[in-house]
């Protein structure tokens, strides 16, 4: 099988985020960056594919030159090869995201004369959040999606894979016939941490680099705010095992026991 | 042709939908435009009038009962691809759905067919003659992003919680309380390509996490898989569900579908516990719905215990279980 995995860098932060002086956006110079949590597991899905049923793994990412070290983590997971669309550092609107994504497919599936088989994104990134890129680059590409995906079972022989995904009352099962693409959720899988022989071969691979020309779409970011949240003032009910009846207290109070 | 149109979920998603056209009458009325809503699929048995009393109700005029037999089952693609056709057979102004996972996805689809650009998570929205203004929530609800959306046909989703502006008193709306039905029929070719749905299954029984009054929940500080077992009791005395970290989901020491947080689940409970948790915003965001929040933590600085209503300094492991023992010790009482 082959398998396309597309990525995206963002800050790895759990503190509350800074924004830049003008509110333009977020002030990145002290942090450090990560894929997000549904690429992790996309990686891994792709990676235990091709361990199953041989092939390669390829991811892509459009982003700032920096966004290298995200495809080589990748590879550090076990992915065989990295594209990097070079898109400046300012934030790239979706519609241009899916386009330079696309071309980038495109480009690779024409070299080789076969299509991905599976093509796989995020759920949603976790900073901009816009839950369509996936479906965009899909459907250019005239194949099926389904996102928010948690189990992922692929009959390579039969040319078929099954999507399975949580509902609000329980779970579906999709199937589609390869090639197809998919968005994942965390919980797809337990990602891997890189090993000390895939650090290496990520620190020796070859990054292709694409800088094409990608139209902007629809949508302009403006500006970023913090929303206004109202912190109560913490009441210390007491310290360790001694402060057990000023929680009870409260249980009792709140009635939920 | 213009109007507004509102993407409906007759069954499942009838509040958010609410919201939607709470959203469309208001934008309609300032356009002066009409209030148009569309539901895609067959009703379910016996709530054949449930859908133009939905859309009617909210000041819809009618409503594009949009049929095919493709369009049985769900499927992402084909649903997209029809609500795509209609807006091409209608030209609305905007098209507008719920941020709910299939709303999102429908509309996802559709803009992809259209070639428009789709707004997601939208809080607020001023339509104008040059761009439209709007505010959408980013990073799960930690910052919130002004944008503009130049487009043909404006299409956004509402995000969940967003409160829809005043009504301006628009001009052309439904009064009888009822919409008219309007049936629409998509074209598909035989060779169009998409997913369909082959099996579905219930959740199991138990409480769940996303409804739960109580949610108690353990981060890297209850240590290990075993440490969840007091959680698990004090869940149980307080009917609650039990939640977790992305630590202790990493760490395996509690399935996926415990998680709370950006990249699991958003829980809205009256009583949070939160046990040997930080409060990374990627957690925060995930339970800063709940009414009250109780941190137990050895750091009387860490951000959930600062942010938190109540907090007990001091060690998991001693706390939990004493909180149990004095449940019981009170239930022998009475
Ligand atoms: C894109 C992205 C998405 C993410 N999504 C999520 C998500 O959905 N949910 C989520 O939870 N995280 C998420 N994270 C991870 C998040 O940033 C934090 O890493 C994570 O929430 C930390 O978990 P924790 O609080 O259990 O661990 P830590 O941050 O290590 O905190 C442990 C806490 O336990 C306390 N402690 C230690 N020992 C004890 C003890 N014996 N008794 C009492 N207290 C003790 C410590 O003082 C500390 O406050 C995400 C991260 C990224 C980058």
């Amino acid at each position: 099988m082959r398998i396309m995995v597309c990525v995206k860098r963002v800050p790895a932060s759990g503190g509350a985020p800074q924004l830049t002086e003008d509110g333009r956006g977020i002030d990145t110079r002290h942090l450090s960056f990560t894929v997000g949590p549904h690429e992790e597991c996309a990686i891994e899905e792709a990676v235990q594919l091709v361990e199953r049923f041989g092939g390669s793994v390829t991811v892509l990412t459009v982003g700032p030159a920096e966004a290298e070290e995200q495809l080589r983590f990748a590879i550090s997971l076990g992915a065989d090869h990295g594209i990097l669309v070079e898109a400046g550092p300012d934030e790239v609107d979706p519609q241009a995201t899916a386009f330079a994504l696309t071309e980038a497919i495109r480009d690779g599936e024409a070299a080789s004369g076969a299509p991905f088989d599976l093509i796989m994104f995020g759920n949603e990134s976790p900073d901009a959040g816009h839950y369509q890129v996936g479906v965009r680059v899909a459907c250019a590409l005239g194949r099926p999606i389904v996102g928010g995906v948690k189990g992922i079972d692929v009959d390579p022989d039969a040319g078929r894979v099954r999507f399975r995904r949580d509902t609000p009352g329980g779970a579906e099962v999709f199937e589609a016939a390869l090639p197809a693409a998919v968005a994942v959720r965390e919980g797809l899988n337990l990602p891997r941490y890189p090993s000390m022989r895939g650090r290496l071969r990520a620190r020796k691979a070859e990054i292709t680099e694409l800088r094409p020309h990608v139209p902007a779409g629809g949508l302009r970011r403006i500006r970023l705010r913090v929303p206004e949240q109202q912190r109560p003032e913490t009441v210390v009910l007491g310290h360790g095992a001694s402060a057990a009846p000023a929680v009870v207290d409260l249980l009792e109070e709140l009635e939920v026991v | 042709m213009g109007g507004v149109l509102v993407l409906v979920e007759p069954d499942g998603g009838v509040e958010s939908s609410a919201v939607a056209l709470a959203f469309g009458r208001v934008i309609a009325g300032g356009l002066g435009e009409l209030l148009g809503a569309a539901a895609i699929g067959p009703v379910a048995d016996g709530a054949d009038d449930a859908l133009p009393a939905l859309a009617g109700g909210h000041g819809a005029t009618h409503v594009h009962h949009v049929r095919h037999p493709l369009l049985d089952d769900y499927s992402p693609e084909c649903w997209g691809e029809a609500l795509a056709q209609l807006v091409a057979h209608t030209e609305p102004r905007a098209v507008i759905s719920p941020a709910t996972a299939r709303g999102t996805e429908v509309m996802a689809q559709a803009a992809a067919r259209a070639d428009l650009p789709l707004a997601t998570n939208c809080l607020t929205v001023s339509p104008d003659s040059r761009a439209w203004q709007l505010s959408r929530i980013r990073q799960g609800g930690m910052l919130i992003e002004d944008a503009e959306l130049t487009a043909g046909v404006v299409m956004m989703t509402i995000a969940a919680g967003a409160v829809p502006p005043d009504d301006a008193g628009p001009t052309a709306v439904s009064t009888s309380g009822t919409a008219q039905v309007v049936s629409y029929t998509p074209e598909f070719d035989t060779s169009f390509v998409h997913s369909r749905v082959v099996d579905r299954s219930a959740q199991e029984s138990g409480v769940s996490l996303t409804t739960a009054r109580v949610v108690v929940s353990g981060g890297r500080g209850v240590g290990g898989a075993e440490g969840f077992l007091p959680l698990e009791e004090l869940a149980k005395l307080t009917g609650g569900a039990v939640g977790c970290s992305r630590v202790a989901t990493n760490n395996g020491w509690r399935p996926h579908r415990d998680q709370v947080g950006q990249t699991g689940s958003k829980v809205n409970p009256d009583l949070y516990i939160a046990c040997g948790i930080s409060g990374a915003t990627q957690h925060w965001v995930g339970c800063m719905g709940a009414k009250h929040i109780l941190a137990v933590n050895t750091d009387p600085d860490a951000p959930l215990v600062t942010r938190a209503t109540h907090a007990v300094i001091g060690d998991v492991a001693e706390v939990i279980p004493a909180v149990v023992e004095e449940i019981h010790r009170r239930a022998r009482r009475t």
